[in-house]
């Protein structure tokens, strides 16, 4: 292999019969015209193959990224196809990892880096909040950051103990980091292309339990919308999208409890209740503006999630909606979160994590007789 | 003992090149991977302390650990250098004692390290300087002002790294090093032939990002330079309570690196084993580590009392090896320095001490509203209403402050 890096179409002309078969899966799944059933876990793979086949300075790498395609297998394929120049693995060292990536970003590429599992990634507690998050600030924007760190987090997948957390709350509190977690199959893929777009550094949280969900997609023609769309300035960032309508109130949730919340909503329709549900996306930066304009409509809130409820994005996200519509509040904003607890052992998780029935029981909490 | 990089790692890009270098140098310098990889029994020295060049057979040399004399040009450079550097040392302390500057971490005494970690590198490599690295930075011709921003207290750093090729200065310990490691990375994927200088203290090396740094920087076969200036002392803590190893060079071989020993008070040696490495690095060695032998001869900062943990005899003993008086004595016997030369130099250096002077007395305005301008690329909204929030509280206060003063 060359020590160059090369474009995509140079690497794909020195292939071994491995990196011809993931090239044709790959450009298989590209060509395939119309919607069809699609994974998150595969538009985050084909916003990944894009993104590199976009542009030659981004690079992918972490544990096991590489000839395993990672453990969730978000980078299948694609040291097959780009060469091991762009997509490899690393020793264990998520310090190593992200201040690797740092000079890296320094030195012109847009490193995309893979945090293992959400708890995998506090070693490089250190390089994110001192380096990542500030060094744009400290040489007063003398020096971009354009890197993505990926982190599977959330719990649900019957996971041990370190491999369950949601660690939003520590990135989202660090000023300087951007943090998005997508919680559709589309989103999964415009956001990550996005993330690594953008000029700045972006904490991309990646729902594990939602690897395998599946939306209809169509693959082939996500790249060209997204391109489209970031043209027209329609960007995620700073958008939260209404994944549902309705009337009565509103839950708010990010990521892993979107499809909970979606679920609620299915339900208290049921009863004659109309929940209009919220898909917050993007953490930093917080979209006041459509979450209030929800709240303002319903009068009534409720913020899920799955991480612990103190001193957490969902209690910032109590306390932005309660200074900013509170005139318009028939009842205190409720919150469904995980409990103030360690995240539990796999036979106890379904009494952790928030569900339906609590997100229902939180809603007819809002003093629905006045 | 045979020592053998033989792990077989058909996928890993830059494994089978590491392995191929260490039996070339091996090759090339006729000794053993063993004896490349491991420091000379003693540290390299050229120059003694009282600046007479030592004999060949006591320099520290031997096969494979073989230095030449750099050239006099280099060597009358560095000295100006030298003295420039402990001119800035002492003008930076003493606008410390005048309220000037906040801080000043000094190098005084270790102006021989910092002069040659500038002076080995190329206009297109990089260095990444501690916090305790200025002169190193100036040398490498930033704009002394612009390096003590920091310390001023107006901004988190000063320069342009991007523009000087020069890691920005800030208090993690060892952080920097990995930034170097990606940084030569990003260069060797790009097949530049940059070469990175990353500098760090003894203290430093106990850190966890020492090793992750210098095991990444040999898995890649990465031409990074990891240049450990041991003073002797991390705050307070002596380097006993740091690590046992034989040296901290010997700390190379357990990476499959290069590693040495030089006198950290002799520019002269100094600049041969820098030279030497940053040759090797550029010709595809992989990184090297070079542990400087050396002496922090003041206080970490001026907050700091050293006569709590060390002694005076000490510093009185480190005193009589100082680099600039050592290499006054050699340049002068050597007959490459006059009078004539000793004055214009004396001059520049009084020059650099009256622009820090000027330019750190200089009130430069700050501007509240930077606070917001630089934490992102794309700023967001709450930053945007936040700026606003202390912009009409500023214009609130703007009255009441001009009436106070037209009061007076």
């Amino acid at each position: 292999m060359s020590p160059t890096i090369t474009t995509s179409s140079e690497a794909n002309g020195n292939v071994s019969a491995a990196t011809a078969r993931a090239a044709a899966s790959a450009a298989a799944s590209a060509e395939a015209a119309g919607p069809q059933s699609v994974t998150l876990a595969k538009a985050l793979n084909t916003a990944l193959f894009d993104a590199m086949q976009a542009d030659p300075s981004v690079l992918v790498f972490g544990e096991d990224v590489g000839t395993l395609g990672g453990v969730f297998r978000i980078t299948d394929g694609l040291t097959a196809t780009f060469g091991e120049q762009r997509c490899f693995d690393t020793p264990l060292a998520e310090s190593g990892i992200v201040g690797m990536a740092v000079g890296m970003a320094i030195n012109g590429m847009r490193p995309v880096i893979e945090m293992q599992f959400d708890a995998f990634a506090y070693p490089a507690f250190e390089q994110i909040v001192s380096h990542v998050a500030k060094m744009h600030n400290r040489t007063r924007g003398a020096v971009k950051l354009p890197l993505v760190i990926r982190v599977p987090y959330g719990g649900g997948i019957g996971g041990v103990e370190h491999h369950c957390d949601s660690s939003e709350a520590y990135y989202a509190h660090t000023a300087g980091l951007k943090v998005y977690t997508p919680a559709t199959v589309a989103d999964g893929y415009r956001m990550l292309r996005e993330a690594i777009d953008s000029d700045d550094p972006v904490v991309f949280m990646e729902p594990k339990k939602l690897y395998w969900s599946k939306d209809l997609v169509d693959l082939s023609s996500l790249s060209a919308s997204y391109v489209e769309g970031t043209t027209a300035g329609r960007t995620t960032e700073g958008r939260a999208a209404v994944a549902r309508p309705g009337t009565d109130a509103t839950l708010i949730a990010y990521g892993p409890s979107v499809p909970t919340a979606l679920a609620a909503a299915e339900a208290a329709a049921l009863e004659g209740r109309s929940l209009e549900v919220i898909d917050v996306r993007t953490i930093v930066p917080f979209d006041d503006s459509t979450v209030c304009e929800s709240v303002r409509k319903t009068g009534r809130a409720v913020v899920i999630a799955e991480a612990h409820g103190f001193a957490s994005v969902s209690s910032e996200i109590v306390a932005r909606v309660q200074e900013r519509c509170f005139h318009h509040l028939a009842a205190p904003i409720r919150r469904v979160t995980g409990f103030d607890i360690p995240y539990p052992a796999p036979k106890l998780e379904k009494y952790y994590l928030p569900g339906v029935d609590r997100i229902l029981d939180a809603v007819d909490d809002l003093q629905w007789e006045n | 003992m045979t020592i053998s990089a033989n792990h077989t790692a058909p996928h890993q890009a830059g494994t089978a090149s590491a392995e191929d270098a260490l039996t070339e140098a091996a090759k090339k310098f006729g000794i053993t991977a063993e004896d490349y990889m491991l420091p000379a029994r003693h540290q390299i020295e050229m120059v003694d302390p009282e600046g007479r060049l030592k004999p060949e057979g006591e320099q520290g040399t031997e096969p494979g650990h073989e230095y030449p004399l750099p050239g006099d040009a280099e060597l009358l450079a560095a000295y100006e250098q030298l003295v420039v550097g402990r001119r800035v040392n002492d003008q930076n302390s003493a606008l410390v004692r005048q309220g000037r500057m906040a801080v000043y971490p000094s190098s005084h005494g270790q102006e021989a390290c910092q002069v040659a970690a500038a002076l080995c590198l190329a206009s297109g490599d990089w260095m990444f300087p501690t916090y305790r690295d200025a002169v190193a930075v100036m040398t490498r011709g930033v704009d002394p002002v612009q390096v003590m921003t920091i310390f001023r207290g107006d901004w988190h750093g000063g320069f342009d790294p991007l523009k000087h090729k020069v890691g920005i200065q800030c208090t993690p310990l060892t952080t920097q090093l990995l930034h170097a490691v990606g940084v030569a990375h990003a260069a060797k994927l790009r097949d530049e032939d940059t070469v990175v200088l990353a500098m760090c203290g003894d203290g430093a090396t106990s850190e966890g990002d020492f090793h992750e740094a210098l095991n990444f920087a040999a898995v890649f076969h990465l031409p990074v330079i990891f240049f450990v200036q041991n003073n002797k002392y991390a705050i307070s803590v002596p380097l006993a309570h740091q690590s046992v190893a034989p040296s901290l060079a010997h700390k190379a071989v357990g990476y499959g690196m290069a590693g040495e020993r030089v006198d950290g008070n002799d520019v002269v040696a100094l600049l041969a084993v820098l030279d030497r490495a940053v040759a090797l690095a550029r010709g595809g060695s992989g990184p090297l580590l070079v542990e400087a032998n050396t002496y922090r001869m003041q206080a970490h900062t001026n907050a700091d009392d050293d006569t709590r943990y060390r002694e005076s005899a000490e510093v009185a003993e480190w005193r009589a090896k100082d680099p600039v008086h050592r290499m006054r004595a050699y340049l002068t016997e050597r007959g490459l320095l006059d009078s004539a030369a000793e004055e214009r130099i004396a001059a520049h250096a009084e020059e650099v001490a009256a622009a820090l002077r000027e330019g750190l007395s200089e009130d430069v305005p700050v501007d509240p509203q930077e606070l917001f301008r630089h934490v992102f690329a794309k700023p967001t909204p709450q930053l945007k209403e936040q700026s606003v929030l202390l912009a009409d509280e500023l214009a609130r206060d703007a009255p009441s402050i001009d009436s106070k003063e037209a009061g007076k």
